[in-house]
């Protein structure tokens, strides 16, 4: 070993400043990436989606002969239904286990004792993990949509980037969701098991909860509007479909009243709810990690 | 370099840091010297500021509640255990390390050859000894040459070797200037490494004093050779090591080493866990072999 220098004993020397937010969250973000992307769950939540998302694609295809634009709108809804489930199942189990699971580890303590704020650490590591997610979405839309290519001899470019662009808002969402559960988990089984819980609750119970809500209590029709905006999933669905058809008729009463009260605005609308359900729960995980009176 | 003010931390009734109030000059050494629970490593977190506690504590001059990334740039802190995901390189994490606190890549590896780790950059954590675990915490406490070096038991988990090994690194550390706060139950290392010791019972500072006046002889530790049943033996040892003894077991009995005004606290140790001591012998100019724990 090699002799050890050191700054003077008698004054209390200057050390080099704590890095800006920014360039803290940046580190953190970077970090956050590379694991992800060499991580198990990563490969996995990848390949299944991938896998997935061709089946449905070639499923979609193998029917009454759709080809073209019209093949792509059959695709699209059966990816539809695909995204629904897996896509925040992804998202929330993710989430869950990224502070939970350091804190587990003990990794947490080290990190936060380095010259970092907690609000950095946070915001770092669900950007890292959002761009992950992002890809390993992009990764399975970009093989399916090779597969309709191939099949169709073209696809609609820009409904099914659309697809894409809100397919990332819902993992945004999700994701922020599943950061929001990590930092109130102590334990990265209880997070895991609350994220399940939520994607349960989200997928299933919501949907049946306002189906029978809507005629238990007799609710009009804005206020159904209302309640599924509300959902993410389901102002997912509505956009997509929006994307798709320019109207959510399909969708029934509350549809048409969607679409002849909002008209133009409606995408907006369903875009705002999924807008939101990324930014609230983000910014409670951020206030509440950084007022946690321990790790 | 180090001012804290009535720091108190409770975690629900229970008391963890009562009213604890101390300074700590620049280049000065302090150790942190309690049994398992005294409340040593939740002092360190509040000092760090990364645990929320009532009272004053500033590094540096700098608030560490109301501006704790700005207080923990002026501090290297090495944990009890390693804490790096096991599957990073020694490498990229320095490299992450760095980058986080605005190093040069050359400061990294810099660092890594003053705590003699040079060449292992593309070794994995998982693969490195305790020892070399402990000097890459070492390392990376070291990237920014901060005026402060923290740490919380930092031999605790090493054997004889790797101790020495960090020990050394401290000494050297000491004479360069650097500011130590570090927590610790051996005696030896508080003896030849801190200036003063903050002793520690229940969360509450019990004596500010020096290591000289805490063991005033020559040989402030003393061996005691515990006889006891042999099935019990290993539990025993166990059980002393977790209180914070160094233990050694040679086929004659238990040997402890033990400050030389509490020669009787092993029995108490092994009393809590109903292990009944048979006899009790005082060793003269004993010392455990490697003091090995």
């Amino acid at each position: 070993m090699s002799a050890i220098t050191s700054s003077r004993a008698d004054t209390i020397p200057s050390a080099p400043a704590a890095p800006p937010l920014v360039r803290g969250i940046t580190r953190f973000a970077r970090r956050e990436f590379r694991d992800a992307l060499a991580s198990k769950w990563f490969l996995l939540y990848t390949l299944a989606f991938t896998v997935l998302a061709v089946g449905v694609s070639v499923l979609s295809l193998s029917g009454v002969g759709s080809h073209g634009f019209a093949g792509f709108g059959r695709t699209a809804a059966g990816l539809l239904n695909l995204i629904m489930l897996v896509v925040p199942l992804m998202a929330l189990t993710a989430g869950a286990g990224s502070i939970a699971g350091e804190r587990e580890r003990g990794t947490l303590l080290y990190l936060l004792a380095q010259p970092v704020s907690r609000t950095q650490v946070l915001l770092g590591k669900y950007l890292g993990l959002a761009a992950a997610l992002v890809c390993s979405l992009c990764v399975g839309f970009g093989v399916s949509a090779g597969v309709l290519a191939w099949r169709t001899g073209g696809v609609g470019i820009g409904a099914y980037a659309m697809l894409v662009g809100f397919t990332a808002m819902l993992a945004l969402a999700m994701l922020s969701l599943g950061m929001l559960i990590s930092v109130i988990s102590r334990r990265t089984t209880v997070a895991t098991g609350l994220a399940l819980f939520a994607w349960l609750a989200l997928v299933f119970v919501s949907d049946l909860g306002l189906m029978a809500s809507s005629v238990l209590l007799k609710l009009r029709v804005q206020e159904i509007f209302g309640l599924a905006a509300a959902n993410p999933l389901q102002s997912f669905k509505m956009a997509v479909i929006v994307n798709m058809n320019a109207s959510l008729d399909v969708l029934g009463p509350v549809g048409a009243y969607a679409s002849n009260t909002l008209g133009a605005g409606l995408p907006w609308v369903l875009a705002s709810s999924l807008v939101a359900w990324t930014l609230v729960p983000l910014a409670l995980a951020v206030v509440l990690f950084a007022r946690r009176g321990s790790v | 370099m180090i001012h804290a003010a009535g720091v108190t931390k409770r975690f629900g009734r229970v008391s963890a840091v009562s009213d604890v109030s101390f300074g700590l000059d620049p280049g000065a050494s302090m150790a942190l010297w309690g049994s398992n629970g005294a409340g040593k490593t939740t002092l360190i977190r509040c000092l760090l500021g990364v645990m929320r506690c009532k009272g004053r504590a500033s590094i540096g001059g700098v608030d560490v509640r109301r501006r704790g990334r700005h207080a923990r740039a002026l501090v290297g802190y090495v944990p009890q255990e390693l804490a790096f995901h096991d599957d990073a390189r020694l490498g990229s994490a320095m490299t992450f390390f760095a980058k986080l606190r605005g190093i040069s890549r050359d400061r990294a590896a810099e660092s890594l050859g003053l705590v003699g780790l040079s060449g292992h950059e593309r070794k994995r954590v998982r693969d490195l000894s305790g020892g070399m675990k402990q000097r890459l915490a070492l390392a990376v406490a070291l990237l920014s040459d901060p005026p402060l070096i923290i740490l919380d038991e930092p031999t605790s988990n090493l054997d004889a070797a790797g101790r020495g090994e960090v020990v050394e690194t401290l000494r050297r550390l000491r004479e360069g200037g650097k500011t130590l706060l570090f927590a610790s139950h051996r005696p030896d290392e508080v003896i030849s490494l801190a200036g003063r010791v903050l002793v520690m019972e229940r969360g509450r500072i019990v004596r500010n004093t020096t290591p000289a006046e805490l063991w005033p002889t020559e040989k402030p530790v003393q061996v005691v050779r515990l006889y006891l049943e042999m099935a019990s033996e290993a539990d025993a040892a166990d059980a002393l090591r977790d209180a914070g003894h160094a233990v050694h077991l040679n086929g004659h009995g238990l040997c402890v080493a033990v400050p030389r005004d509490r020669k009787a606290e092993p029995i108490g140790v092994l009393a809590r866990q109903n292990i009944e001591v048979r006899d009790i012998e005082v060793l003269e100019d004993v010392q455990i072999p490697g003091g090995d724990r």
